[in-house]
């Protein structure tokens, strides 16, 4: 079967998004006061890395960020013997009462945020929890929404969509697989 | 790459991919313990049995509080409180053991092998954590944790091994492990306690502490086993101590960096001496705080869903 990738985003179009989320972080939350960002391993850290630097070229300040992994509060874990690698989580500050902003690229089914979720919840407690996310491709299995999307990306359960980010995959770009396993 | 094993029953069989999976497992669970709540809900709903026919505090607990920070259960069993007393044959109490389902049974026992032949007998995961003077894999996985962590990797270090290689479990696993990741292992020790055949297994041999320590990056001591004293292996405590003691007055032959190891528990003053057991190139404590994070990460590894 034919290869049908199809790129949806390219450079610019990421960076534009990004930038209007940064701005919607801050209109949103009136400022960067006890603001936090959290990436989600791996896709969410590259991403959350750059709204840090577009909110400090804006406001002139760092706000602070933290990685996590999320894949010891998989609910998914114990199912399958393919055990995926454990990256390192490192929130080095105390989450208690700040306003964190989780950051990923996909927003799917919605159990990695609840795992993220409950991971946040065993190292504070924090004012609140926002959800920033690159593309928001529906299909939700769990009664979770993003606070802040890139874009709206209607896809079929049988398309894959990768957000390919040049610290990790050498270019930017988002792009719908078809899955051609079948 | 995914650890594809029921069991983890020793250093020998693991190859290199493995035992860095295992490592860089490990190097992430660090973490969870440094946290206020040093837990995380992975293994929740599983069973753990430690079942210890010898004497342990640091493993034992170690694998208790590396089941619990994954949320397991974890239930301990020694040999003196059992029905071991009783008579109870070690199958006819792994099978019981095995009846009430649990998903790990961890293991010490004094004779070299018993681990294995529960390996083939249960359909549990079968950890061994020491098995006679055989193996002890959980101490070597968490020596070279410790070993990459401060040196930065594994390949093309000399490691001295002094002491009571003979009896030494863990100089067995070190070896073999260290040997895989491409180091150089030298053991030294008095005549009685070096085996035979060690030569085989790859390492240089000196009889004299000073020589086995030149140029050293990492010196691990082994503990004198009192216990095994009427064995008539050495003449006296104080003579061992005389020959065989790591202390300010030897350490300078090793390279400046040098990494002093040792299992524990120690006995102050036969194989080392406080000042260097407390001094700035130990990193004994480092061992025991990284033994919980290589247990918790073979207890992820290995326990795993039916799919």
């Amino acid at each position: 079967m034919k290869n049908k990738n199809r790129v949806v985003m390219d450079a610019e179009a990421i960076d534009r998004s990004l930038t209007r989320v940064a701005y919607e972080i801050l209109e949103k939350n009136k400022g960067l006061d006890d603001l936090v960002l959290i990436g989600i391993r791996t896709g969410g850290i590259c991403l959350a890395n750059r709204i840090q630097r577009k909110i400090a070229a804006m406001e002139g300040i760092k706000v602070p960020l933290g990685i996590l992994d999320v894949t010891l509060y998989r609910d998914d874990l114990l199912r399958t013997n393919k055990k995926p690698r454990i990256g390192k989580t490192d929130i080095t500050f105390s989450l208690d009462n700040r306003k964190v902003v989780l950051v990923d690229d996909v927003l799917f089914t919605g159990r990695t945020i609840r795992a993220a979720m409950d991971a946040l919840i065993d190292f504070g407690r924090p004012r609140l929890i926002q959800l920033a996310v690159l593309i928001d491709r529906g299909h939700r299995e769990l009664p979770i929404r993003a606070d802040f999307v890139g874009k709206n990306l209607p896809s079929s359960l049988w398309e894959d969509v990768s957000v390919n980010l040049t610290e990790k995959d050498g270019v930017d770009e988002v792009v719908i697989e078809m899955d051609t396993e079948e | 790459m995914i650890l594809e094993r029921k069991d983890i029953l020793g250093i020998k069989e693991l190859s290199m991919d493995e035992i860095l999976l295992i490592l860089d497992t490990a190097d992430s669970f660090i973490e969870i313990s440094t946290r206020d709540i040093k837990k995380v809900p992975t293994l929740r709903g599983k069973t753990i049995i430690n079942l210890f026919y010898e004497a342990s505090t640091r493993t034992r607990t170690s694998f208790e509080i590396a089941g619990k920070r994954l949320s397991a259960d974890t239930i301990n069993i020694s040999a003196s409180t059992s029905s071991v007393v009783k008579g109870e044959t070690l199958l006819d109490t792994a099978r019981n053991l095995e009846a009430m389902n649990p998903d790990v049974i961890v293991i010490r026992h004094s004779a070299a092998g018993a681990p294995h032949m529960l390996a083939g007998m249960v359909k549990q995961s079968i950890i061994n954590a020491g098995d006679g003077a055989h193996e002890h894999p959980t101490q070597a996985l968490l020596d070279m944790m410790t070993i990459r962590a401060k040196k930065g990797r594994l390949e093309n270090l000399n490691i001295a091994i002094v002491g009571d290689i003979a009896h030494s479990r863990v100089a067995r696993s070190n070896i073999y492990g260290l040997k895989k990741m491409g180091s150089q292992v030298t053991v030294a020790g008095p005549a009685t306690m070096i085996p035979r055949d060690i030569e085989q297994m790859g390492v240089n041999v000196h009889s004299s502490l000073d020589e086995a320590i030149k140029g050293a990056d990492v010196i691990m001591m082994l503990r004198i086993q009192l216990e095994r004293q009427h064995l008539n292996i050495f003449p006296s405590l104080r003579e061992y101590a005389q020959r065989f003691c790591l202390s300010k007055k030897n350490i300078s032959l090793a390279k400046k960096d040098v990494l002093v190891m040792h299992p524990g528990p120690i006995n102050r003053g036969v194989e080392i001496s406080p000042d260097i057991a407390d001094g700035p190139y130990s990193v004994i404590l480092d061992q025991v705080t990284n033994g919980v994070a290589v247990r918790m990460a073979l207890l992820y590894l290995l326990t795993g869903g039916k799919a």
